[in-house]
């Protein structure tokens, strides 16, 4: 039968996944059977996507990108590497969340901020000491190589207004708005929904402080345009943003997004 | 007329720019739809809101 092993279609005679492992590794080598990793054998089956990994060894490159993405549904993966999402701010929303969509392998990723990384940053976002002072669109592009070097990752360094949207996320399936600024986020939710008809909109208010993490929902208040957080808590004076909140709510809107790109509509 | 969802008595004939500001929301933190149509801020203050109107008043607080 055909089963694709680490990333390449194999003829084999094999008839369990275990047999596969004792042919091409050693017995203490991760096996992972349809994006589940398996501790007893089970019968192969035509088709079937089988990824062996040596715990420690460096692998070949490509293999490498089987591998990481060993742990996804195979079709899964085959669509996410196809989607094109652009992020609007690449503060404690935008660098999770795109850190996040790396990760799952999303296939080409536009990063927008205008801003560079300083100290206070540091509670929520996805940054280190020695990003202090970098764009973060680099501090984040890099990050993002070490992450997942598959992907295609693109920066503009500018800050978005009215009459920027459509030149820079006119040819995406999803923006991400993850701004910071309640009057900037309505700016661009409006252009979007305005002059963007084929976009798909994924924006967030409120998680500020430390309520309930189940306060936090997705919502699709429009057809286009689906909004993550508490729509209540907003940061200010005495009420601070911090990572574990505003984390939930980015792993709400890169959720959505995830949905959106497998061609998921409802929330 | 509808708002977000639920039944609201319009008390006079005012524009969407009288009813927002009445509410006390800030215009330049909302996107609002109209019978499924986005308004742009532009014509807050010339349109008219009628008991048949469903409106949509999406409303961002800040953080991120």
């Amino acid at each position: 039968m055909q089963v694709e092993v680490n990333g390449k279609k194999r003829l084999i005679t094999c008839r369990t996944a275990f047999e596969v492992r004792a042919q091409l590794g050693n017995e203490t080598d991760i096996v992972i059977l349809n994006g589940f990793q398996i501790d007893s054998d089970y019968l192969l089956t035509d088709k079937d996507t089988l990824t062996i990994i040596r715990k420690g060894m460096m692998p070949a490159q490509e293999e490498l990108e089987s591998m990481m993405m060993a742990r996804h549904t195979p079709e899964v993966h085959k669509k996410l590497k196809q989607g094109r999402v652009a992020i609007a701010g690449l503060g404690g929303l935008g660098s999770n969340i795109a850190v996040m969509l790396a990760r799952i392998g999303v296939g080409q990723l536009l990063l927008v901020d205008f801003d560079i990384v300083e100290p206070s940053n540091l509670n929520r976002q996805s940054y280190y000491i020695c990003h202090l002072g970098m764009p973060k669109t680099l501090a984040l592009q890099s990050q993002l190589a070490e992450i997942n070097p598959f992907i295609q990752i693109e920066t503009r360094t500018v800050r978005v207004e009215e009459e920027n949207v459509v030149e820079l996320f006119g040819s995406y399936q999803v923006l991400c708005e993850a701004f910071d600024k309640p009057a900037a986020k309505a700016m661009l939710v409006n252009t979007a929904l305005a002059k963007l008809p084929d976009v798909g909109i994924v924006a967030a208010s409120g998680m500020a402080g430390f309520a309930s993490s189940n306060l936090i929902k997705t919502t699709r208040p429009i057809k286009r345009l689906y909004v993550c957080g508490d729509r209540e808590s907003g940061a200010g004076i005495g009420s601070g943003l911090m990572a574990p909140r505003v984390q939930i709510c980015a792993g709400h809107q890169a959720n959505m997004i995830l949905r959106l790109l497998l061609g998921m509509e409802e929330i | 007329m509808r708002l977000n969802g639920e039944t609201v008595q319009l008390e006079q004939e005012q524009t969407l720019s009288e009813f927002l500001m009445a509410a006390k929301v800030d215009c330049k933190t909302i996107a609002v739809e109209r019978n499924g149509v986005i308004v742009p801020k532009a014509e807050y203050e010339s349109i008219w809101l009628s008991e048949e109107d469903t409106l949509e008043i999406v409303r961002f607080v800040g953080g991120g």
